[in-house]
Formats: structure tokens, C-alpha cells, sequence
């Protein structure tokens, strides 16, 4: 299986203006916040159809985000992590890549994963605690979500590690917040990165709340992204808000990675619009006034004002897509309450590839 | 056949599978180009290349991680982590994130990682290098746990542990490494995970022991048999999945037992044995299962740990307190 090298030489890497080189960064734009291209050197190349497709997402993941909250008040959902505000950061570092690249996510990170190719209702069976969730189908290359902070880091390391051993140029990305960029896991898989020049993006979804706590009391470092530099792997920091900077900042990341450049620390700067979960209360940590600055923000408005500029993008889109995204909410959540229930038994047998004697025998109490 | 140390027995497992299935890597701190602090991995970094047989940065969680990642994609890690202490900071991928993978995908993934780690005491080593900590991992679901007492063991339990297709804890005693020498088949041969090992036989009381230990209760073996008593001794080489029926089956005959491990007493690899033997064999038992065992205190590393340890003296004792009861 082994192609690659672990010391292939490096090549030279493309300079971006908002990679981290000292104490100064300022986030990597494409779009202001009225949707006017600001910075034209760093519009990623898409088609009119792959814009409107990634507006598409947007919408859909909104929709599905609101549909969902209502689930999760009717007890139907389990445990579920609102993305509303960061449809940017999602949908765009997603769609920057390839299905052969490997999604690593954390546990808001559903809607990566589930564009990348796991049905929706087998994410929805994750969030009811259903064994059948986590199942994967082959070809979909995700992890399932990830509960230690941090601990996915890791993987996508060891996962990168696999793909440059193999010799396959492709990429693995992982996801974590602000909070977890303060874990052990995180420096470790940077250094390590760094260390083994893997192909590997390491995306932070810098929502300035690690549930409660502020990024300003995560670290006394500049940005997120200066910690690229201690791990000798680049580092830049955009605006999440921006879905085409971050498509931009990750297919750039994606081609220095498959180049043999190394990896990518992306710090994109993004907001939660709800609660950390559905038992979380944000007016106790936030302000209105900063909820108020931040929805002026909002990635859909942006680049939704962006595409309706060039006739790509209307209203009724919009409608069309909520209703389409309810209607698949629905169908999905259905076929999860339909799936039959895991038994002990199922669970037993999933320990182990052959079930141990002493297990065997605990089964017995459930029969 | 050749004569083989432990670790020289423990190194021909790894060169006969890294020579057999390309996907096993072996990776850790200082394994590459030195061989390891104990020279378990030495020469195979020349013998393989730098791709197959590498250094890692110092980081036990990345380490863990790596492996886990590495697994998903078709690799068969076998990690070293230094020494057993070193563990604790690789807890969560070991546990967790590796013991876990193949019931939170519902099998789509799974781990086949071998986390070996040298552990145990005597050795007059520094702080945190020498501790059993066995039992934190046999309470832990989804992982395997092995020990064994010698190098014939160490090579066929290894080569089954790096062929199984779900995560072990491989623990290697320190005392053990180079305490003899063994014949040890050349090439491929496997010793089943999962079955325990009759290493003495005897009527009058059951010693169930592990790694260090076996060769302690031999010794105090020797000295009950010196009074006429016959001990039979068994060899647990696996803690995770436990062989309780060897045990039972012994005990039919000898209808007393003592369990001997370097850990503390409380809870662990004897607490469970004899829980097991308590639902299988009581009607068998003549007199109650003791444990010799380290107090509950931290391993006194160095000092007085000779006299911390389990010796043939306690187990002798142990042994006449369930004979006489």
C-alpha cells in the first residue's frame, strides 16, 4: 500500500496575503457584507450553476436548521447542535472539496457530512443515539460526528498520513471551534502535520463562544490562526460569513495539500445565531446588540445579495428551497422513527468483531 | 528453533507481520532509527524503510489518534507507547476513540491497532514507568487486553494481536524482557487471544497469576511443593477476554485458589477473576479466593518496591491461609 513518502520533499507553498506571518492578520474577504466582490483576486472559479448550487445549500441548511430546532423541542431529535449563521464555514469548505476527500467533523458539523454524501436521516438517527447512524455507507468518505473536542483532530491526522503513505492526492479536513482550538488534541495534530507535511485542513469555526465561554478568554494569542506558525504549517484567517472566501481558503488549502505543500490552519470568523445545543440559553452569555451586528452578517444575505445582483438568485428560490428542505426534513425523520430499534443484543455483537464468550453470556439477561 | 529474550521474540512478531501484510506500520517515540528504548523495534526501520517503521513526534494523544485514523484506512498500526505511564495521555484515543470506532459506526469502521506498552515493576525505573495499569483497560469496553509470561507467549500472542481486527492493549513486563530465553519457532505461528495457559500442574490450590507474576508464583511453587503441597499455576495471557473456563476447570480439581497480580488489590484483573469464579464455581470452592496483591497505595517506584511487590513468600502464605481454612 505504500506509495508516498513521509519525507517527500516540499514543495513551495503559494503566498496568500491573509496567511499568518506576524502579529498583524486581518480576515480574507471576497464579498462586503452587501454583497459587493471587494477583493476580485480571490473569487474562487465556479459556474453561475455552481454558485446557485451553493446557495442552494445555504438555504436548504437553514431551513433544515429551523426545522430542526422544532424537532428538538418536539423530543424527537436527541441531542442537536444549531449551525444557523454558519451555513458560510459549512456549506462553502464542503463544497471546496472533493467526495474523495475525507470529512472529519465535530458534533455541529452535520451538515458537511451529510453533503458530502451520508443520508440526512442517518444523521438524525445519530442525534437519537441509533447504532445505524454511525454506519457509513462505503464510498462515503466522513467520520461520524465527534463528542471529545478535539479528538477528530487526530484522526484526520492519522487519515492524512494514510492518504500520503498511499501515494492518492487527497485531502483530509476537520473541523472543530474556538474552544477546541485550546485542546491538547489540537496542538498535537498540528505539530504533527507539521512535522509529517500530511495533507490535512484544519478548519476552525471561530463562533466566538466555546458554549459559553468568549473567545477572548480562550487564548491570549492574536488570532487562532498565528498557532499555524508554532506547528510550521500555514495558518490564515477569513470571514466565515463569506462563503467564497471560504471556498476560495479551502480549495487553495486542498491544492497546496495535494501539491505536497502540508497543511492548512483556516480560522474562519463566523457566529452561532442560536444556543450552543437546545438547552442552552445565549441571552446569558450574549447581547442583543451583538446578535443584532452579527445578523447584518448573515451568509445567506450576502451572497444571496451577491447572486441576485447577477440574476442567479430570487426570493422564490428561496421559497422553493425552504419548502424542498422541509419536505426532506420530514421524509427523513420519518424513515429515522420508522428504523427499527437497536437491542442489547446488536449492541453486544458490536463490541467486537466475534463476540467474546463472556459477552455472548450477557446477552442472556436481555432475551 | 531459535533461543529467544522476550523482546527479541516480541521483535521477530512484528518483522514476520510487517513482512507478511504491507499495511502494518510501526510508529511511536524513538522506535525508528534506535529501535526503541528497549530495542524491541531495532534494525526494522532499515530493514522496512522510513515509511513502514517510524519516529513520532513526543505526543501519546497524537500517537493514539494517528492510529485511529490510520486504521480507518486500511493500516494496522502497532503503536508503542513508551512506557505505561505515558498512557494516561493517550487515554481518550485508546479508550475511547479506538475501543469505541467499531460500535459508533455500527462496524463500518474498526480499530486494528495494537497499543503495546512496556509496564511493571522491579526494574528500579523512574516514576509513572513502571506501574500495572491493566485494570483501567479491562473495564474498558471494545479493547483486548494481553499480558503475557514469556517470549514463546509474547511472539505468538503478538502476531494474533496484530492480525485482530479490533484494538489490544499489548503489555509488556519490564522484568521480562530479558529475564530468559526461550525456543521460539521461526517465522509465523499464532497463540490464541483468549486462552489461558496451564503453566504447572498441581492438586491442592489453583495460583492464577499473569506476566511477572507467573515466575513469581513458580517460585513459590517450588516451595510449597519443598512441604508436600502441589500448586497448579495458571497463566492468564489474557486478562480481556478472560479464559474463566481453564479456571473453573482447575478448580474442580484443587477447589482453592489465590490470585496474584503486581497491581493494587482493589478492583482490577483478581477482583474480576474471582467475581467470575464467585458466579461459576462456588459450589467448588472449599475455602475463600484471596488475592496477594500491591497495597492500595501509588507504585513505589525504585525504593522499596521489591517489598511492595508481590513475593513467593506472600503467595506461600496466601496459599497455606487457603489450605488451612
Amino acid at each position: 500500500m505504500s506509495k508516498g513518502s513521509l519525507d517527500a520533499p516540499a514543495k513551495p507553498v503559494n503566498s496568500l496575503t491573509h496567511e499568518v506571518h506576524s502579529e498583524d492578520v486581518a480576515p480574507l474577504q471576497v464579498l462586503s457584507p452587501e454583497g459587493e466582490v471587494i477583493n476580485p483576486d480571490y473569487m474562487p472559479d465556479l459556474t453561475d450553476e455552481q454558485l446557485k448550487e451553493v446557495m442552494y445549500r445555504m438555504v436548504f441548511t437553514r431551513a433544515w436548521d429551523d426545522r430542526a430546532i422544532n424537532l428538538g423541542r418536539q423530543g424527537r431529535l436527541g441531542f442537536y447542535a444549531p449551525v444557523s449563521g454558519q451555513e458560510g464555514t459549512m456549506v462553502g469548505s464542503e463544497y471546496a472539496l472533493t467526495k474523495e476527500d475525507f470529512v472529519c467533523p465535530g458534533y455541529r458539523d452535520m451538515p458537511q457530512i451529510v453533503w458530502h454524501g451520508l443520508p440526512m436521516y442517518q444523521a438524525f438517527l445519530y442525534s437519537r443515539g441509533h447504532q445505524h447512524g454511525g454506519q457509513i455507507p462505503e464510498g462515503v468518505n466522513v467520520l461520524m460526528p465527534q463528542i471529545i473536542i478535539g479528538a477528530q483532530i487526530l484522526h484526520a491526522t492519522g487519515i492524512a498520513m494514510g492518504f500520503k503513505l498511499k501515494g492518492e492526492k487527497r485531502v483530509a479536513i476537520t473541523y472543530t471551534g474556538d474552544g477546541g482550538s485550546s485542546e491538547g488534541d489540537f496542538y498535537e495534530g498540528l505539530n504533527y502535520a507539521g512535522s509529517f507535511k500530511l495533507p490535512v485542513i484544519y478548519f476552525v469555526q471561530n463562533n466566538g463562544y466555546a458554549i459559553t465561554t468568549p473567545f477572548a478568554k480562550q487564548t491570549g494569542a492574536q488570532s487562532i490562526a498565528h498557532k499555524a506558525l508554532a506547528a510550521g504549517i500555514r495558518g490564515l484567517q477569513i470571514d466565515g460569513m463569506d462563503v467564497l472566501a471560504v471556498i476560495y481558503a479551502v480549495q487553495q488549502a486542498a491544492a497546496i495539500a495535494r501539491d505536497g505543500g502540508g497543511a492548512t490552519l483556516i480560522e474562519a470568523l463566523t457566529y452561532r445565531f442560536r444556543p450552543h445545543s437546545m438547552s442552552d440559553d445565549a441571552t446569558k452569555y450574549r447581547t442583543k446588540e451583538e446578535e443584532q451586528e452579527w445578523s447584518l452578517r448573515d451568509p445567506l444575505i450576502r451572497f444571496g445579495k451577491f447572486l441576485e445582483a447577477k440574476g442567479l438568485w430570487s426570493d422564490e428560490d428561496t421559497a422553493r428551497v425552504r419548502e424542498e428542505a422541509k419536505n426532506a426534513v420530514n421524509e427523513h425523520i420519518k424513515k429515522a422513527e420508522q428504523t427499527e430499534k437497536m437491542t442489547v443484543a446488536g449492541l453486544i455483537d458490536s463490541m467486537f468483531e466475534n463476540t467474546p464468550a463472556h459477552l455472548e453470556e450477557q446477552k442472556a439477561d436481555f432475551q | 528453533m531459535a533461543q529467544m529474550n522476550m523482546i527479541e521474540a516480541i521483535k521477530d512478531a512484528m518483522r514476520v507481520e510487517l513482512r507478511r501484510d504491507q499495511n502494518v506500520l510501526i510508529f511511536g517515540e524513538d522506535v525508528g532509527h534506535v529501535g526503541g528504548v528497549f530495542r524491541a523495534t531495532e534494525g526494522l526501520q532499515a530493514e522496512f524503510g522510513e515509511n513502514r517503521v517510524f519516529d513520532t513526534p513526543l505526543a501519546e494523544s497524537a500517537i493514539g489518534g494517528l492510529a485511529v485514523g490510520l486504521g480507518t484506512q486500511g493500516f494496522r498500526p502497532i503503536a508503542e507507547i513508551q512506557f505505561v505511564g505515558f498512557i494516561y495521555e493517550a487515554l481518550d484515543q485508546m479508550f475511547v476513540q479506538a475501543a469505541r470506532l467499531r460500535f459508533r459506526s455500527g462496524g463500518r469502521y474498526n480499530a486494528p491497532i495494537v497499543f503495546r506498552t512496556p509496564f511493571g515493576g522491579g526494574v528500579k525505573a523512574a516514576e509513572l514507568h513502571t506501574d500495572s495499569l491493566e485494570g483501567l483497560a479491562i473495564q474498558t469496553p471494545g479493547i483486548k487486553v494481553i499480558v503475557p509470561s514469556n517470549p514463546y507467549d509474547a511472539k505468538g500472542l503478538l502476531i494474533s494481536a496484530i492480525r485482530d481486527n479490533d484494538p489490544v492493549f499489548f503489555m509488556e513486563h519490564l522484568n521480562l524482557y530479558r529475564a530468559f530465553r526461550d525456543e521460539v519457532p521461526e517465522g509465523e505461528y499464532t497463540v490464541p487471544i483468549g486462552k489461558a495457559n496451564i503453566v504447572r500442574e498441581g492438586a491442592d490450590v489453583t495460583i492464577i497469576a499473569y506476566g511477572l507474576m507467573v515466575h513469581t508464583a513458580k517460585k513459590a511453587a517450588d516451595e510449597l511443593a519443598k512441604e508436600g503441597i502441589n500448586a497448579e499455576i495458571i497463566d492468564l495471557r489474557t486478562l480481556m477476554p478472560l479464559d474463566i473456563e481453564t479456571i473453573v476447570e482447575s478448580l474442580k480439581k484443587t477447589n482453592r485458589a489465590i490470585v496474584v497480580q503486581e497491581a493494587q488489590k482493589t478492583s482490577g484483573a483478581a477482583a474480576e477473576v474471582i467475581a467470575q469464579i464467585n458466579e461459576k464455581a462456588i459450589l467448588h470452592l472449599e475455602a475463600p479466593v484471596l488475592r496477594v496483591a500491591g497495597p492500595d497505595t501509588v507504585y513505589p517506584f525504585a525504593q522499596i518496591e521489591d517489598t511492595w511487590l508481590p513475593t513467593p513468600a506472600r503467595i506461600v502464605k496466601a496459599a497455606k491461609q487457603v489450605l488451612e481454612f
